[in-house]
This record gives C-alpha cells, structure tokens and sequence, in this order.
C-alpha cells in the first residue's frame, strides 16, 4: 500500500532515520529503527501509533530538536537539513506541540509573540518588533479563527485558555508559511470539545494555507477521517501506509486489522482505541 | 535629616541602583538566568571609572568605560554557561569570585579615593556653572537613568528584544522560531551587567571612593527591589516594567533610610534585606499553607 507513485519529489525525505536513546545502557531504546518516508506537496499525513512507537521522535528528527544517528538523512524542499540544528531549520518547519504552553510564550502579549512567529527562520535585526502592517496582518490571521483573539491583540497569552493558547500556536506555526507543518498530539491535552473545534481549525488552515502538514494523534477516527495519507507506526517503524482512496473506506477494525498483520501480534493497545481525543 | 532630604536621598539612590536593578531584572525575570555575578560587576564598575579618572581619564568617558566593563563581564557569564554549560546559577557565582580578584588587582588595593578628583557629579557642576549638591546629583543621575532606560525601552521593543524576551519565557519555542537562545542569553547578560557596572560607577563618584567590598549583597538588593516593584505596580507591558523596576528601588531605599533613622545600625541593613526578599518569597507558599493547599516539592535550580 504505497502513495505517491509518479508525482513530483517529496518536500520531505527521510532515509535510513535511525534514533536510539541511552545507548549502551539497560535502559537502551531504538525509539526510530529505519524510517523511510517521503512525504509530497500538500500532504496531510496523520501518523498513528500506540506509546513508545517512534512517532514524537520523528517529528523532532524533521524538526531538528535532535539528529538522526550516522547514516540517516532528512531532506526538506531538497535542502539536506540532516545536521542543521533547530533554530537553523525554523524557516521549513512549524510545529503545534501538545500542551498549549509550549508553542507560545505566556508573558507576552498575542501580537508579541505572532510578530516572533513571523519572522520564523528570518534573520532579526534592530527594527520594531510591531508596526502598523504587521498588526493589521495579525488581526487577519486571528479574524480566521472566529474567536475574536483579533480584537484582543495585547491580551498577556498566560490569561488565555488552553484552546484559545493553541489556536494561537496554529496561527504562529503557519503564519510564516512553513515548508512543513508538525501537529505533534496538538488537541491531546484539549478537552473534547475544544479539541474538535482546535482540529477543525486546523483543517481548515492547512487547506486554506495550501500546506503540507504531519498530524500526529491517539485517536483512529481522527486519523481516519482526517488528511489523504495516514501512517501507522509501531516500535520505531513505519508498518502501514495507507493513500487517500483506501483510506476513504476503511473503519477502525479494518486498521486494527491491517495493525495486527503488519505488526504481526494481536493489537491491544486499549489506549488507542479507547481515546476519545 | 528631616522628611524632605529623606525623599530626595531615596529618589538619587532609587535612580542610581535602578539602573541596577533594571540589570537584575533582565537576567532574574527577563532571561531565567539568576546572575549572581552582581556582586562582583558593581565594584568592577566602580574600580574602572575610578583608576580611569585618577589617571586624568574625562569622567563621563570613565563612566563609559565602566559600563563597557560590565558589559565584558557580562558576556563571560553568558558564555560560561551558554558555552561550556556551566550552570547559570554557578557561572555567576564564578564570576564574582574571579572579579573580587581582577577588581583589587585594577584598583592596585582595596580602595581608591577620589576626593581630590573632578567626578563626572563635579564635571557637570562647572559646566552648568553651579555647586554641586543633592539636587544636581538627582538631575544628572536622572539624565543617565533616562538615556539608558529610554534605549533600553527601545531595544527590548525592536525584533531582537522581543525575540530576547521570550528567551527566559519559552526557551523551546524561540528556537523552534529560529532565533538563537544562546545569543540571546549573551546579549541579556552582557546588558544587565553593564546597567549594573553603570551603577557602580555612579555610586563611586558620588560617594568619592570605589571600594572592593562595595558589590557585597547588591544582588540582593536588586532582587528585593525587582519584587517590590513587581508587587506595588503590578506592571504589565515592558515600558511600565522598567519603570517600576525604579520605582521599586525608590521604595526599598525609602524602607531602608527611614530604618537607619529609626536608629537601626548600618551593618544590620543587609540582614534586615535578606529577611525582607525570604518573606516575600515565602508569602505564596505560606498561603497555601494556610488554606491546606498542595505545595510542589521544593525546586533545586
């Protein structure tokens, strides 16, 4: 079950990705055991897969928090990025992380920290951080979300909610047009209703941006209903990869299924099919 | 002393150790980084303009020179701990170890005198033609606080502050952004040492000596006055943070002259500080403690 046959090259290639933790210890953990994966133009990935499976770990090896081991490569719009360090790759990667704090900085203001969000992966010099253009884009990108943060524009982020912080953080992962957009269990810690309204949200900008995105989640349904591409990984690889039109028919049992024979053991990982974030 | 000379001696000294405590802000709340190099940075402003001065040095340009020893000093700390992963807290603690050395080694001694010497205070004196005094210490003073605080006010508002500002804030997210935290740790170190070498540098020529032991507790000081103003002002956006930050060295130093004139014995000073920032500190724990709350285990770092 491979996509992509006879399209463009991928924006994103990784070959031969390895990561192993606490090496030559007890405590040793392949966390990725050779990940090939190219992922193409407006993709929408969602990666699924229980703990331990590898699937954080791919994302910071795309984002840069850490380098593959010796040997692995990860290329981005044909750039090789293997050894860039994370501050360095910025301009190809945005990120939701999964707790709201983390994406955006809560003792300053919203439009403080869109005008940081802005200049993702640019260089920083000694002009105003904040000027009337750039106040007048930010309003516009906040107008999108339909939560009236656009009115609230110097609002300390540390007094926002929990849903509202990480529809900020989508705004300023995306605001700069990244190659690559990394949800990273983006709406795990959100309760359910806020979290169907975040991922809505970040449907719509991914299809409004015309992004390339990877969705990191717990939850089938989501996986399943969500991008053209879905990912299923277990033990540090990569064990299903399923393109739009099959995934359009497929159901939960029919993952577990495919999970089952593909990992070769009985699924049951009751945390993934229970969850209902 | 009556009320008015009790006002206007907290109102120099609240400009002049604002500077100071502007320093220990940026590094304490703006970075995360507790710099405790403060001790060592004050003194080492005060030994620069001192030397340059006594040798024939213009003073204004001493006063310069001090603040660029700070901001020297500053980066060392920075690059301690950014460079070699010293950890923040002893990369400060290194630092004032090492410049009670370099201070007594530039200051050929323990004390340098400048009773005899045209300070930056007299400097101005003659050019606007009067006597020195209160007054005009207050308005020089003021001058210097509202150059610096005025480009610091700019500069922490430009893309590089604000990038810097969210360093201490969400260290994980600036990088994910592509600015570099360690360089912004060096910049924020480098600036506040300078603030706070600035302040020493003042302090010695208004007092007419620099004195190696002049640095001990300013950290401190700084840190009880940074909580003052936090506490009394409840500042939001970076403008009016600046200014409470002078507003609360203001009051603390009010605190501590009205203390003196109680009949409170000068050595007893620092004691009297360290009781007043562990009471601070102490009040949100004490109050859940009261309530019944859940306190977290102490944190180390």
């Amino acid at each position: 079950m491979k996509t992509g046959e006879a399209r463009k090259p991928g924006i994103l290639q990784l070959r031969g990705v390895r990561k192993v933790f606490a090496r030559g210890t007890i405590d040793e953990v392949k966390a990725l055991d050779g990940i090939d994966l190219v992922v193409y133009e407006r993709d929408f990935i969602t990666i699924i897969g229980s703990n331990g499976a590898g699937k954080s770990t791919l994302l910071n090896i795309v984002a840069g928090v850490y380098p593959p081991e010796r040997g692995g490569r990860v290329v981005i719009g044909g750039v090789n990025v293997t050894n860039l360090k994370e501050y360095k790759r910025a301009a190809y990667v945005g990120r939701v992380w999964q707790q709201p704090e983390a994406g955006t900085a809560r003792n300053l203001s919203i439009e403080e920290n869109l005008s940081l969000a802005l200049l993702r992966g640019q260089s920083r010099g000694l002009k105003l951080a904040i000027n009337r253009q750039r106040r007048q884009l930010f309003r516009e990108a906040l107008a999108v979300l339909g939560l009236g943060l656009e009115d609230r524009l110097n609002t300390p982020v540390g007094t926002l909610s929990g849903g509202q912080r990480q529809a900020l953080a989508l705004v300023m992962a995306t605001i700069s047009r990244p190659t690559i957009l990394l949800l990273d269990e983006h709406i795990a810690t959100l309760d359910p209703k806020t979290a169907q309204t975040v991922l809505q949200l970040s449907d719509m900008i991914i299809e409004r941006e015309k992004m390339t995105a990877i969705m990191v989640t717990h939850n089938m349904e989501i996986a399943l209903s969500y991008g053209n591409r879905l990912i299923m990984m277990h033990k540090g690889r990569i064990i299903v990869d399923i393109g739009e039109k099959d995934k359009k028919t497929l159901s939960v049992a029919d993952l577990v299924t495919a999970f089952g024979r593909a990992a070769g053991e009985q699924f049951n990982d009751d945390s993934i099919l229970l969850s209902d974030s | 002393m009556d009320v008015g000379s009790l006002l206007s001696v907290s109102l120099y000294e609240g400009l002049v150790f604002g500077l100071l405590t502007i320093g220990v802000y940026l590094t304490f709340r703006v970075l995360a980084f507790p710099d405790l190099g403060v001790d060592g940075t004050f003194p080492l402003g005060g030994a620069i303009a001192a030397v340059l001065i006594v040798a024939g040095a213009n003073p204004f340009l001493a006063t310069l020179a001090a603040f660029g020893s700070g901001l020297g000093a500053g980066l060392i700390t920075g690059l301690l701990n950014t460079k070699l992963r010293i950890s923040a807290l002893l990369s400060g603690i290194l630092m004032m170890v090492a410049l009670y050395s370099v201070n007594l080694r530039i200051m050929g001694g323990g004390n340098v005198p400048l009773l005899r010497d045209v300070t930056s205070f007299d400097l101005v004196a003659q050019i606007l033609g009067v006597r020195g005094g209160m007054a005009l210490s207050i308005a020089f003073v003021l001058l210097v606080v509202a150059i610096f605080v005025t480009g610091l006010n700019w500069f922490l508002r430009t893309e590089i502050g604000l990038s810097l500002r969210a360093t201490g804030d969400n260290e994980q997210m600036v990088r994910g952004l592509g600015a570099s935290t360690d360089r912004n740790v060096l910049i924020g170190c480098a600036i506040s040492n300078g603030l706070v070498a600035l302040a020493g540098a003042l302090v010695a020529q208004n007092q007419g000596f620099s004195d190696v032991g002049m640095g001990i507790g300013m950290i401190v000081m700084g840190l009880a006055a940074v909580i003052i103003g936090e506490g009394v002002f409840r500042p939001r956006r970076i403008t009016t943070i600046l200014l409470a930050c002078l507003g609360g060295t203001f009051l603390y130093r009010l605190f501590i002259n009205v203390a003196l004139r109680l009949g409170m014995a000068p050595g007893d000073l620092k004691l009297i500080t360290a009781i007043l920032v562990v009471v601070v500190l102490a009040i949100p724990f004490i109050r859940k403690k009261i309530r019944g709350e859940w306190m977290p285990p102490a944190a180390r770092m």
